[in-house]
């Protein structure tokens, strides 16, 4: 699309430091200013939280982003930021330095909804036709969405406490494994058998699509400890079948939570009707398998965006951006960082807890 | 300075949330209550409740271990529901802002440890354990700010 404009992407929001350029749908770079390596060391994600240390990586970003997309900052059209949700001072200096690169550049800037991005990202990478649904899996977010428009979503339901992926990082802190979880909770599952521990399906025994996993991990923690106890430590094997039971615990729940969620959207009769997984989720292949073949069973396409375009990055933002940019919206200098902004505010929120038992 | 320290059993999570509910209403900006206890032992459980119980209209309490602090706008004035888990450093709680959250608004913080110094003197320490049953948890409460001490005691009523 030559025609397309030139659009620099911004983000901010949380641990990593990201820019892209992007025209149309093709991604000319995308820069993102990680700290992978220290991960592991600390037990999860060490977080970047001083706007100064985003504002001296943002710079970075932006002129390396630039020089790899080969063209020159003066025909950037637009400059799209995250404005949020996320911490206060990531956003904000990502929002300083877009106002400040607008003004320079005399071009327009677009706020984008850092969820926005995650829930676009299908139409960046599979052009997927509108209305979609969406099971948006990212850091502490998991929900899921339908999406109409750039700026058009309707919650279906999302997490009530944990998320799938926290689901797996506090399991792999329960049983001394490896962080991040989801991996390695994964590889351990496979040596495993999944039906030895029966863990529960937190939620299903109740309409709606929301999720709970936060009792999940409680009855893997009285697991553990009943077999520590008997057997004064935890055997390789005994390790596996938890690993394995617990994933097919969050294997059942996501599925049938799709299958409700299907049901509702199946109201909008797209003509294409697809279902759309970003996220860790889509990197496990037993979570993956499930929710394929659940779409199958409803007529859905299922597509999965590459890992690297699901965790946090600008190329989303960028093209998010440019779709608002195309329905005319822009902001001026009084843009403001928003920590807390839900996609849907329309949706009821998610009251009570996911513990069994327990009242909204 | 004086320590004091109390127990109470909590023997399913409807009751954890009633005490959470309870306690919430008696609370107000400056209050820090510091969350502690194992994976699973009911910090974030609580946390929900309280911070449901003080708005008009309730809305999604997320964990906060990815984002480090979620803000919300209650009856009770603001409140700052944070999750230090993944902070290596004190310094790094400064730049949360967390430190001017105690004197500004009601702090509920889970994994305090890594404060350290920075703890403020009038918090109300929360310790959960496990209990007798799959359902029950333990809590022990300390605390050296004689504003709890009425508070707890209206509770223990």
């Amino acid at each position: 699309m030559p025609n397309s404009p030139l659009i620099l992407g911004l983000e901010s929001s949380c641990d990593d430091t990201a820019a892209a350029v992007l025209r149309g749908r093709e991604i000319l770079s995308s820069i993102v200013v990680g700290q992978d390596a220290l991960h592991a060391a600390f037990g999860g994600v060490v977080p970047e939280i001083a706007a100064r240390a985003h504002a001296e990586k943002l710079d970075l970003a932006v002129e390396q982003a630039v020089a790899e997309a080969g063209v020159p900052l003066a025909e950037i059209d637009a400059i799209a930021v995250t404005a949020g949700p996320g911490l206060i001072g990531g956003v904000l200096s990502g929002v300083m330095t877009a106002k400040g690169l607008a003004t320079a550049l005399g071009v327009p800037m677009i706020g984008v909804n850092h969820l926005a991005g995650h829930a676009l990202t299908p139409r960046l990478t599979d052009d997927l036709p509108y209305p979609y649904l969406m099971l948006l899996v990212s850091g502490g977010h998991c929900q899921f969405l339908i999406v109409r428009g750039p700026d058009d979503f309707t919650r279906l339901g999302g997490t009530i406490d944990d998320a799938p992926g926290e689901a797996f990082d506090k399991t792999a802190r329960l049983l001394g494994l490896p962080q991040p979880g989801g991996p390695s909770v994964e590889a351990e599952a496979q040596e495993g058998d999944s039906k030895r521990f029966r863990f529960p399906r937190p939620l299903l025994d109740r309409p709606g699509c929301d999720l709970s996993f936060s009792g999940l991990k409680t009855a893997l923690l009285r697991e553990r400890d009943r077999l520590v106890a008997e057997h004064g430590g935890l055997h390789a094997q005994d390790r596996a079948d938890l690993c394995a039971g617990f994933q097919a615990a969050v294997r059942d729940v996501l599925a049938e939570k799709s299958r409700r969620a299907i049901a509702l959207y199946l109201g909008e009769h797209a003509d294409d009707p697809a279902m759309a997984v970003a996220g860790g989720v889509a990197a496990n292949q037993e979570l993956r398998g499930a929710l394929q073949a659940v779409c199958a069973d409803h007529g859905l396409a299922f597509v999965a965006p590459p890992l690297r375009l699901c965790t946090d990055n600008a190329a989303m933002i960028a093209y998010a951006g440019a779709e608002l940019w195309a329905l005319g919206v822009s902001h001026d200098m009084t843009l403001s960082a928003r920590p807390r902004w839900p996609l849907d505010r329309t949706a009821a929120p998610l009251v009570g807890s996911g513990k069994k038992g327990a009242k909204a | 300075m004086v320590s004091r320290t109390a127990r109470r059993i909590l023997s399913s999570p409807d009751n954890t949330a009633a005490f959470a509910r309870a306690l919430g209403t008696r609370l107000h900006p400056g209050d820090v209550l510091l969350l502690s206890g194992p994976i699973g032992a009911g910090k974030s459980h609580f946390a929900r409740a309280l911070i449901q119980s003080l708005q008009d209209t309730p809305e999604d309490v997320p964990s906060p271990t990815f984002t480090l602090v979620q803000v919300y706008d209650t009856r009770a004035g603001e409140l700052w529901h944070a999750d230090l888990y993944r902070l290596s450093d004190p310094d790094q709680c400064v730049e949360l802002g967390l430190t001017d959250a105690f004197e500004t608004a009601i702090c509920l913080i889970e994994w305090p440890d890594r404060l350290t110094d920075l703890t403020p003197q009038n918090a109300l320490e929360m310790r959960f354990s496990a209990g007798q049953t799959e359902k029950e948890r333990i809590l022990t409460l300390d605390w050296t700010d004689p504003r709890w001490n009425v508070l707890l005691s209206e509770l223990a009523a």
